[in-house]
């Protein structure tokens, strides 16, 4: 018995050995020279590989940084939304460039109340399958339909579905805006814009590009393409996408103008201070004001 | 008649409840205003070429197909064009339709309206394809597959059979059943045309056993008719998905259509009943198609009926003529229960394509409880394609879409036989139709490159 047990021991044991020593040359023979940084840069990373830098994970995006730090000396074009880019400049021996803070965006607000339930889904809980099948449950064809393709995206654990309107909500303090949310939509409901100054953002919450008569019936916050707030905005920065308002947030001036005009209340505005009343009061007077004076003039 | 044959492998037997199997069909009233959508059939939607206000009569050219597959549409009524706008279909999207405005019932001239039966079959093989193609049929089991393309052999191949597929194994639906019973010398004289299309000796007519009563009608006709040589009857055991097209040429001929190929590969071309009859009326008599029979059924309809319907007739006229929407509707769904496809809307115009309309109440619609996959197998054992579907939906879950092909997601035909058989409840079903359309698209961005 022991002696079985002291022969398989022993080749096994010489087997061990011949394989470690092969190992040992082939691994010194085949050995890849690969430059240290790599492992280094990548150590500074989120290591989430959600795409946001548009590389296939992290590695990758290490590699590439290395490889534009050695030929161009410099960063630029390269930027990974999730980690401290002045870490990996600092590393490979640059100053970074630190690009703008983007944020995800749900361009929908088509909750319970705002947009009822027309029809009641049952089957694979896929936005990009629900989007095929049909329009919504609530009948917009552009709208969220929230199932949660996005959140599953998320490797930040940054968005939710609120149960109680059905729509994601974004977690600003974890969402880095990898846009790894926006791409899994089927509908285009998230966009990645800045994440403003201060942390306020001007947006257009919702992404119905159907004719106002028909977009009016489906939502009560939709946006009908009045073109109210493209007339307003003094900078310029909204334009009419078909029947859709959008505002292009590298023109924004967040003057919020555009949110009093809108009749549907679907221009949002994210981390502003309550309206002062002060400042509230001639504001609202105003074009009221010059809606009485015209008539009068005209009479004269 | 033959003996009784089947497909092999897997298949399910759902309740078969034909309700309206004994309701004839009605001709059912010309609308007031018919909205024809210019997307009927799979592929390319057409393009319009009638404008506002043009004068149309029944029959006329308003849109021409658009690309390889696609199909013309013709004005199912006599009137005025009221506009071109989006209509809501069956899915709720909004899609391109022509909004015709009916004044009497003036049909194109050239058209036999009568009911007299042609038997002579005078054009070729070739002006029969392209009179197919005119006036624009396709597949209408609900496919919408555009027939001309199908009846158009390649030229290294050749056609022996042509299968009708009379198998109509969806529960619920009747109307290529009474069309059957109602219309079976037409029906035959449509198939001898296929079979002059295609130059196909054999024709053999696949019926479900459950339909007998049609099959042992038009056994008699072809053993009484020299005419008819070459047709044979062949009936099919009750069993779903027989009528899928894999399936019925599996059951009658014992071949099997290669993995990604089309049914010509083992020399046969299958044509649905409807088709048949269509096919009929085009090339014998010169009718484009502008209505078709539609099933209204559902277990609390007071009048479950078929409807010859003109061909963009709101689907609540037809729900109103069989007695109105009951009051315990969970489910409308355009089709049959199994493969037909739940709809958000009652207005929806009927088009090519819809065989039937369902309204499945409260008991029937009941949302199961999902519980987690066991695998027990039953799923493999109910697909007819031998595909492993527990194994497709969690590869689908995961967006592992190369694994997917691997394991033949695009053989699947969406029959839904697992989804009846999970005795978890799981969508199979859907998640297998999900994984199928990302594989497509995967596949065909490789192929692009």
């Amino acid at each position: 018995m022991s002696n079985i047990l002291l022969w398989s021991l022993v080749i096994l044991g010489i087997l061990g050995g011949v394989a470690a020593v092969i190992l040992f040359f082939v691994a010194k023979k085949f050995k890849v020279e690969e430059n240290p940084l790599i492992d280094e840069v990548e150590s500074v990373l989120a290591g989430a590989n959600c795409g946001g830098c548009g590389f296939a994970g992290c590695r990758n995006f290490a590699e590439a940084c290395v490889k534009a730090a050695a030929e161009k000396q410099s960063l630029s074009g390269l930027n990974c939304p999730s980690s401290d880019m002045s870490k990996v400049a600092g590393l490979l021996g640059l100053t970074a460039t630190v690009a703008e803070p983007m944020i995800a965006v749900v361009r929908c607000n088509g909750t319970c109340e705002n947009a009822p339930s027309k029809v009641h889904y049952e089957g694979a809980d896929i936005c990009g399958f629900a989007n095929t099948l049909y329009a919504g449950e609530n009948g917009c064809p552009n709208g969220c339909l929230g199932l949660g393709d996005c959140v599953k995206k998320c490797q930040f654990n940054a968005l939710h579905i609120n149960k109680e309107t059905g729509l994601p909500e974004v977690d600003e303090d974890k969402c880095v805006g990898c846009g790894a949310c926006a791409k899994a939509c089927p509908r285009g409901v998230i966009e990645i814009r800045a994440k403003g100054k201060n942390n306020r953002r001007v947006y257009v919450a919702c992404n119905n590009v159907e004719k106002g008569a028909i977009a009016m019936k489906n939502c009560k916050v939709s946006c009908i393409a009045c073109q109210k707030c493209f007339k307003t905005c003094p900078f310029e920065a909204i334009e009419m996408r078909g029947n859709l308002a959008y505002i292009d947030f590298t023109k924004c001036k967040q003057c919020r103008k555009c949110v009093e005009v809108c009749p549907r209340g679907s221009i949002h505005e994210v981390n502003f201070p309550p309206r002062k009343p002060k400042a509230e009061a001639p504001v609202e007077e105003k074009p009221a004001e010059i809606i009485k004076e015209q008539p009068n003039e005209s009479k004269e | 008649m033959n003996p009784i044959k089947t497909f092999p492998k897997g298949g399910v037997h759902p309740e078969e409840n034909k309700l309206s199997s004994d309701q004839p069909i009605i001709t059912f009233e010309i609308p007031k205003q018919v909205i024809i959508p210019l997307g009927q059939c799979l592929g390319a939607p057409a393009e319009p070429i009638v404008a506002k206000g043009d004068k149309v009569k029944v029959g006329q050219l308003i849109a021409t197909a658009k690309g390889f597959i696609s199909a013309n549409v013709h004005s199912s009524v006599s009137g005025t064009v009221n506009k071109i706008d989006d209509v809501m279909d069956h899915t709720g999207y909004r899609k391109p339709a022509i909004f015709i405005d009916v004044e009497g019932d003036e049909w194109l001239e050239g058209i036999d309206t009568s009911d007299t039966l042609v038997k002579d079959i005078t054009l070729s093989s070739e002006e029969i394809v392209e009179r197919i193609k005119q006036h624009g049929i396709v597949g209408l089991g609900g496919a919408t597959f555009p027939t001309y393309v199908k009846l158009m052999i390649p030229k290294d191949k050749k056609a022996e059979y042509v299968i009708i597929n009379a198998a109509e194994c969806e529960p619920y639906l009747t109307c290529d059943n009474r069309l059957l019973l109602e219309k079976p010398y037409e029906f035959l004289v449509g198939v001898k045309v296929i079979m002059k299309a295609v130059n196909a000796p054999k024709g053999v007519v696949g019926i479900e056993v459950n339909k007998m009563e049609a099959a042992i009608k038009l056994d008699e006709i072809v053993k009484g008719d020299k005419y008819f040589e070459g047709i044979e009857i062949q009936p099919l055991k009750t069993k779903y998905p027989q009528g899928g097209e894999k399936q019925i040429i599996k059951a009658i001929t014992g071949r099997e259509v290669p993995s990604g190929k089309l049914p010509i590969e083992t020399g046969c071309v299958v044509v649905n009943v409807a088709s048949t009859f269509a096919i009929y009326e085009a090339v014998q008599k010169n009718k484009p198609l502008v209505y078709r029979v539609v099933t209204v059924t559902g277990k609390s309809v007071k009048k479950p009926s078929n409807f010859l319907t003109r061909i963009g007739t709101p689907a609540n006229m037809l729900i109103e003529a069989a007695g109105g929407l009951p009051e315990d509707t969970a489910n409308l769904i355009n089709g049959g229960p199994m493969m037909g496809k739940s709809v958000s809307v009652t207005t929806f115009p009927t088009i090519k394509g819809t065989s039937g309309i369902l309204m499945l109440n409260e008991k029937d619609a009941q949302p199961r409880k999902v519980s987690n996959c066991i695998r027990c197998g039953k799923c493999m054992q109910a697909c007819p394609m031998g595909l492993e579907p527990y194994l497709l939906n969690r590869l689908a879950r995961q967006n592992n879409f190369e694994e997917t092909e691997k394991h033949n997601i695009m053989d699947c035909i969406e029959c839904g036989s697992c989804e009846f058989t999970c005795p978890a409840n799981i969508p199979l079903a859907d998640y297998i139709r999900y994984g199928k359309t990302k594989t497509g698209q995967l596949i065909r961005s490789r192929n692009q490159k």
